[in-house]
């Protein structure tokens, strides 16, 4: 059946090499570790003669939660009987509540059904299921479903949107932020080079959030830029933006004629009365795109389930609907996130799901308290935590990577260096609060007897 | 109040319509002649008018989705399938146009991914984040299954939700400065996404995009370029068993392709999401090539052989031995790529997958491909017999008709109108697909068999 016809090849002598070694090295802006890719590249065998995208040269490192990962499995080999716990990479741990797993497993079995097999979506997402997510994420908000684009995750669509966007767009990042902002504006081309001494990109504007400003960036200090990236509740620092604000941001947005791309992933958790979304704000149809998803609102982070809305009434500067051409990446670089994902997402929308997926969240956000006062009764300054499922801790004067290490050589706990997020995390650290409720307090535990 | 917590109260006054979410989403119409998947959400219009006092942002169109020659082809195909609906209400039409599998998923395939769902869970089942580059023990899979003793491991296979996805993955990472070549005609993805990463000059009508090679596939010569008249480019996408022109490359003529690369420092992105369609001892992966591994990537999908068209899984294979000209390992930089604008797969499609390279689960995959390949032969069948010249159809589940001389978009409209039967036009793989139908063999044997009486009355 799979015959694979034999042949004779003659292998090279020096075939496989190991992975690449991390090494840790001091560079000018601080400990980093680095992928020492060049020297342990296959050096036998031919060469083709395409060459490098001198975009992805511009990466120096591994995209940071790899980076962590290794840095767990190193300290893991290391000393193979710590109980090491994970407060890093932000990747859920509580189980997906049975009334939507049912539904998915029950989607899935009908796949062997005549009756209920079908074979492609629609690249846009199935219909009820934008339906669903326009009415019930957005109520009042005239969010129509053809303006909800269905997706595999906002990493995904954070990068369809580059391709969207194009080379020659101008971006602007809160500072910290998610990496995917500036890494996937890097590996478009829009970026330039880093800059060592700054640890910043040429072409990206950084916008400072810091506990001074209140993790609102300063926009009269902010240089135009075409597109405006901007997460709320935020990663890492847990900021949840007040509407005066977006106001102030919507606005700066109107005046510059500038695209905000709002990534809204952890709304779920806001708990006082902060928007949940950017079209909550008058005017913000004409300039914000937003990235939302179902990974740490319904545990989705290996399901992979999101969507982009992008309202019909975004143009660009030739009056052209941004929407059309957004429809035409997805029909052309996607083909549709998974059906099974999709049917899980229309039942965790249903009442019963979102009842359920309430505790989940409300669970986490108890291990956010929770670190959060750890924290505190330490003396040590915390933020966030309240409106999303990350702490924020300042070590004023330290390196971020020496705070991580020591953190991970004395308690076992890995966390992520605020730097990892942007120059504007040097001396944070952020902490995650997913995690099961004894592991949280375990390392509360730690954390007190390390800090004292 | 939690975004929850405002949920439930809106939920609990909105009407019960919405509430009844199962039977919209998992209803299917039971028609013998299924409507169309695809309803027609795609607007693939030229920029509409706006009026004066639209606020515009400041930020220019990419130029290069301005390039693009109206909406991908396969939306197309369904909004003029659904336009014909329209038109017709009480047809019954058949759909042999996009490539869109029919039949029910192998069951054994199907509870693994029941499984994996009901294990989410639960405390020892549940999983987060994934490895972005696939499950392990999926991967292993997939390199022993596929590539058993062609030297490809574990860590050389990446799992994708998709084919299409990795084509536009791979282009990102070659970025905007490499040539490309193509077949033409070919699988219109490879052409639109090296046009939006800007690889690509302007469309000139009957000839294509600038700076992209085209390399003709006919019947004059045996589907199979000269490539003695091709200039050289970076990338090479060559697809066998060929989407649309059903022609498998031999193994004398994938050696030449090899060299050809090799002597020009290129890299072939090989698709082979086909290959199991095969009905002969043509190669099915491209590794089977002494040579290949530093020239190659392969694509390939789980779409064709498993149903799981809607499912999304599939996988990309970069050898270790692929470099670029500074020596740096291509795997290193998609390892990069899939790291920072992917997260993985979806778990429980993975879990199918593993299924599927059960032995169970290959013998299931083996009964839905011959149950294609019977409609496929059936097709071939009837426009033999009809007078036409008929192509392809033998390693591949689609059947590539010469219609000397016409206009591709003509006839598709002229079946479409006369028996109510998508097809697919030629000239939407490219200017050489022009004066061909592509008749695609995926549908219920009812159908399948309608369709073809219905031709035999046209043509007769």
């Amino acid at each position: 059946m799979f015959k694979v016809l034999s042949y004779s090849f003659m292998p090279c002598p020096n075939f496989l090499k190991p992975r690449a070694s991390f090494k840790v090295q001091k560079d000018a802006i601080g400990t980093r570790t680095l992928l020492n890719v060049q020297k342990d590249a296959i050096v036998c065998g031919t060469r083709t003669k395409v060459a490098r995208n001198p975009n992805m040269e511009r990466l120096p490192n591994n995209y940071l939660f790899p980076e962590i990962e290794a840095r767990q499995l190193e300290h893991e080999k290391k000393y193979p009987d710590a109980q090491v716990i994970s407060l890093g990479i932000g990747d859920t741990t509580e189980p997906i509540p049975d009334v939507i797993t049912k539904t998915m497993s029950d989607y899935a079995l009908s796949l062997s059904t005549l009756e209920g097999y079908s074979g492609y979506g629609a690249e846009q997402g199935n219909k009820a299921l934008r339906l669903a997510i326009a009415q019930k994420l957005y109520p009042d908000l005239a969010v129509k479903d053809t303006e909800v684009f269905v997706s595999d995750g906002s990493q995904c669509d954070i990068s369809r949107i580059q391709l969207l966007l194009g080379s020659k767009v101008t971006v602007a990042v809160q500072d910290p932020s998610f990496p995917a902002y500036i890494d996937s504006s890097v590996i478009i081309g829009q970026a330039s080079d880093l800059q060592p001494t700054t640890g910043k990109y040429q072409n990206i504007e950084y916008m400072k959030c810091v506990p001074q400003n209140n993790f609102f960036p300063d926009l009269s200090n902010a240089s135009r830029t075409d597109v405006i990236f901007f997460c709320s509740p935020n990663n890492p620092t847990g900021h949840a933006a007040s509407r005066e604000q977006l106001e102030q941001l919507v606005e700066f947005a109107r005046e510059n004629g500038s695209i905000i791309v709002y990534d809204t992933a952890y709304a779920a958790y806001i708990t006082d009365k902060s928007p949940r979304s950017i079209y909550e704000i008058p005017g913000a149809r004409e300039v914000a795109i937003e990235v939302s998803s179902f990974s740490k609102s319904a545990g989705f982070t290996g399901v992979r389930l999101g969507w982009t809305v992008v309202p019909e009434e975004l143009l660009y500067s030739d009056g052209f609907p941004v929407v059309h051409d957004y429809n035409r990446i997805m029909c052309t670089c996607f083909n549709g996130a998974s059906n099974i994902a999709q049917a899980g997402g229309l039942e965790c929308l249903s009442t019963e799901g979102v009842r359920a997926l309430c505790s989940k969240v409300d669970y986490y956000k108890e291990n956010a308290q929770i670190l959060l006062d750890t924290f505190s009764s330490l003396g040590l300054k915390a933020y966030g935590g309240v409106n999303a499922p990350y702490v924020w801790v300042h070590f004023p004067g330290r390196r971020s990577w020496d705070v991580f290490s020591e953190i991970l050589q004395k308690t076992d706990i890995i966390t992520v260096p605020g730097c990892g997020f942007g120059p504007g995390g040097e001396e944070f650290i952020r902490v995650g609060a997913f995690g099961h409720r004894e592991t949280i307090l375990e390392a509360s535990t730690r954390l007190k007897s390390l800090f004292l | 109040m939690s975004l929850m917590n405002q949920l439930l109260t809106s939920i609990s006054s909105s009407s019960s319509a919405l509430l009844g979410q199962d039977h919209l989403f998992l209803t299917r119409p039971k028609n013998v002649v299924l409507p169309s998947k695809k309803s027609g959400l795609c607007k693939c219009i030229a920029a509409p008018s706006t009026e004066k006092t639209a606020y515009k942002t400041k930020v220019s169109r990419n130029e290069n989705m301005g390039k693009l020659q109206a909406g991908y082809l396969f939306p197309e195909i369904a909004r003029r399938r659904a336009a014909h609906m329209l038109k017709y209400p009480d047809a019954q039409v058949i759909s042999l146009g996009i490539g869109d599998t029919t039949e029910p998923i192998p069951e054994v395939i199907a509870s693994a991914m029941a499984k994996r769902s009901n294990s989410l869970a639960t405390i020892e089942g549940y999983s987060g984040y994934g490895a972005e580059q696939g499950e392990k023990l999926l991967r292993a899979k997939v390199a022993s299954t596929f590539y058993a003793n062609l030297g490809i491991e574990e860590d050389d296979v990446f799992i994708s939700d998709g084919a299409k996805s990795d084509i536009s993955r791979l282009q990102v990472l070659f970025g905007s400065d490499v040539t490309m070549a193509v077949q033409d005609p070919s699988y219109p993805a490879y052409v639109d996404s090296g046009v939006i990463m800007g690889q690509t000059g302007r469309y000139q009508n009957n000839v294509g995009y600038a700076h992209i090679e085209y390399m003709k596939c006919t019947p004059e010569n045996g589907f199979f370029p000269d490539l003695s008249a091709v200039s050289r480019t970076d990338v090479i996408f060559f697809c066998s068993p060929n989407n649309p022109t059903g022609s498998a490359a031999s193994r004398d003529q994938l050696s030449q392709l090899v060299q050809f690369a090799k002597d020009n420092g290129t890299i072939i992105i090989y698709d082979s999401a086909y290959a199991l369609y095969m009905s002969d001892d043509t190669p099915k992966s491209i590794f089977e090539i002494p040579g290949a591994k530093e020239v190659a990537i392969e694509i390939s999908s789980f779409s064709k052989y498993a149903g799981f068209t809607g499912v999304r899984l599939g996988w990309t294979v970069i050898p270790k031995e692929l470099q670029f000209s500074d020596g740096f390992p291509v795997a290193k930089d998609f390892n990069r790529i899939v790291c920072t604008c992917f997260n993985g797969a979806s778990n429980i499609a993975q879990a199918g997958g593993l299924a599927c390279l059960s032995p169970a689960g290959l013998e299931g995959m083996q009964e839905v491909i011959g149950f294609y390949k019977e409609n496929t032969r059936i097709i071939v069948e009837t426009f033999q017999s009809l007078g036409f010249n008929v192509y392809g159809g033998k390693n591949a589940p689609y059947v590539w008709v010469h219609f000397p001389g016409q206009s591709s978009w003509d006839v598709f409209g002229e079946i479409l109108e006369k028996t109510h039967v998508v097809t697919t036009p030629g000239s939407g793989f490219g200017p050489g697909g022009e004066g061909f139908i592509r008749v695609s063999a995926f549908g219920h044997r009812a159908n399948v068999l309608e369709a073809c009486r219905r031709f035999k009355e046209l043509y007769k």
